[in-house]
């Protein structure tokens, strides 16, 4: 601009700066104003949500109790809490729990019931759409305490409606397939998701494309195959890796089956709990939490990696 | 023809599977209240307001759901004001280290969930005397909420015009009687979408009060509802119903106000 022709006196300078501010702050607010207006929310972050993140990292090398010696005077182990976890066995039992979870309800269950729905609804309008979608979304926005009774009282074993609509005597879903009735129930729970997602996607399709498939022959699977699916990679990534991170993080299994029976369904979230705050070792609980995290972590990094390629 | 006859057989045969499955498990919760003596089978009910009587009776159901209301809206405020201040600054002036800020909060709000801190934020309840305090729960509540919300804020910041801010302030406006006056009727469908959001998050949520709230006058409705199905032997199926129903019908109804006023469907954010 200006000093591309001749060297700019000094008045100018203090103008072309305060044009500059003046543009890229149209509220006059100022770095301080805006550092005060940015501080309240950052210190609850810090404090509920950076520090508790930090903690439990420092936690996981104490050998922390809620209660006797440990609980006065925690000492540093070092690395013997993930040794503990590594040489668990009840531990490598909840992740192998967790990963039947999240695959069987989430990159299973959810994925393929949600696009189900979405592809079937996709040029519909009308009554039988919005009763479908309403449904669906219904299971998803009612509070997880509420929906955890209804399978509880869906799945129960003496005259549970699933036992009298289908004549089973001694049928004990939440007992005999304790992992298949969470892994069903959080389909049931959170196709909503996947569902709108796919919805919203399929209609980023082009019709011209479809049409052009069907004009040549392509049957029905062929056009999913062909046409559909590398228009929505994108979203099926996303979704694939919001529903893992949620379902991976889910607490509500523990209010259907409460980890039970002998620990069928302990996955990691419920696992902390148990061993944290119900055994009462937050050391070794903090150190189950820690590698949560690192999951949790890496899930999203993944992520947002992605959501940037994009942009 | 005929393979078009077994499409529309095969697509109605899918339809009505999908609508059975995503209706039998919700039949209970409509009958129930409305049976007497309900038992876990769905029967056609005889609609006697008799277990709404019950409900009414029982001592730590309706104050649950203040408690519950409470906490929502406590919550709501609180990161609807923090997140719109902050969002407003981080949209409007470039502060040093703003998109590595942007990042990192985008980064938390997803990884430290209740699961993974749940021991931390226990311990910090307890070091700071937080047990059994809803405010207490209301600020932990809010950090966590707070990330995303500003995350979602600033896009919606970022796209309303800065020309009226421009001349409020020449017309001398100070910066706080801009963000009230002219920011925030702007931004208003922003901020009614993170209280609706902030206000579902905090009804449905079971761990965290769960874990920090021991005494059962300051628990919410989440809690008593898990608490009437676990606690001693048989299961009080005409309070659960009763009590079940009560608890899910505002979260219907804003699901109803909120999709009537703004389309519950996914525009830009999330779908790319």
């Amino acid at each position: 601009m200006a000093q591309a022709t001749s060297p700019p006196e000094a008045p100018e300078v203090i103008d072309e700066a305060r044009a500059r501010r003046y543009s890229s702050d149209a509220a006059g607010l100022g770095r301080l104003r805006a550092g005060a207006f940015v501080a309240p929310a950052l210190a609850l972050i810090a404090v509920f949500l950076v520090f508790p993140a930090l903690w439990v990292l420092y936690l996981g090398l104490t050998n922390y109790r809620l209660t006797g010696t440990a609980a006065a005077e925690p000492k540093l182990v070092g690395f013997d809490n993930f040794v503990k976890a590594v040489s668990d066995p009840a531990f490598w039992n909840s992740t192998w729990l967790t990963v039947q979870f999240v695959l069987g309800s989430a990159v299973i269950g959810q994925v393929v019931l949600g696009f189900t729905i979405a592809w079937l609804m996709r040029d519909r309008t009308g009554p039988l759409k919005r009763a479908v979608e309403g449904l669906v979304i219904l299971a998803w926005i009612l509070p997880s305490a509420v929906v955890s009774f209804l399978w509880v009282a869906l799945l129960d074993r003496d005259g549970g409606t699933l036992q009298a609509l289908l004549h089973l005597p001694g049928f004990a879903p939440l007992l005999d397939h304790p992992m298949l009735s969470i892994v069903v129930f959080n389909t049931w729970r959170g196709a909503a998701f996947s569902m709108m997602l796919y919805g919203a996607a399929l209609g980023n399709v082009p019709p011209s494309h479809l049409e052009s498939a069907r004009l040549a022959g392509a049957s029905g699977w062929q056009q999913l195959r062909d046409v559909v699916f590398p228009h929505i990679r994108g979203h099926i990534l996303t979704n694939l890796l919001l529903i893992s991170l949620w379902t991976f993080n889910d607490f509500t299994p523990f209010m259907l089956t409460a980890g039970g029976p002998d620990g069928q369904t302990e996955v990691l979230a419920v696992h902390v709990y148990k061993v944290a705050l119900l055994g009462q070792e937050l050391g070794y609980g903090a150190a189950v939490s820690t590698v949560i995290l690192l999951i949790n972590l890496v899930v999203a990094v993944f992520y947002l990696r992605l959501l940037r390629s994009k942009k | 023809m005929t393979r078009f006859v077994l499409g529309r057989i095969g697509f109605y045969t899918l339809i009505a599977v999908l609508l059975a499955f995503f209706t039998i498990p919700l039949l209970w919760l409509a009958a129930a209240p409305f049976t007497s003596d309900p038992t876990y089978e769905v029967r056609v009910p005889d609609f006697t307001l008799d277990n709404f009587t019950a409900i009414l009776e029982h001592p730590y159901a309706l104050p649950s759901l203040l408690n519950s209301l409470v906490l929502a809206v406590g919550t709501a405020l609180l990161v609807v004001l923090f997140a719109a201040l902050a969002a407003y600054a981080l949209s409007r002036v470039r502060l040093p280290g703003r998109d590595a800020l942007l990042y990192a909060l985008l980064l938390l709000s997803s990884i430290i969930t209740g699961t993974a801190a749940m021991v931390p934020l226990f311990q910090l309840a307890v070091e700071l005397n937080l047990i059994d305090s809803q405010l207490g729960l209301i600020l932990i509540l809010s950090g966590g909420l707070l990330p995303a919300a500003i995350f979602m804020l600033k896009d919606f910041m970022d796209s309303t015009p800065k020309s009226y801010e421009e001349s409020a302030r020449v017309f001398g406006a100070s910066p706080l009687q801009i963000v009230r006056h002219v920011v925030v009727p702007l931004v208003r469908p922003g901020l009614a979408t993170i209280a609706v959001w902030a206000v579902a998050n905090v009804w449905g949520n079971f761990l965290m009060p769960y874990l920090l709230l021991s005494d059962v006058e300051k628990q919410p409705a989440a809690v008593i509802m898990y608490t009437l199905y676990t606690e001693g032997g048989q299961a009080n199926l005409t309070l659960l119903s009763t009590f079940g129903l009560l608890y899910s019908v505002p979260v219907v109804l804003m699901y109803l106000f909120v999709s009537k006023k703004y389309g519950f469907r996914f525009h830009g954010g999330i779908k790319r």
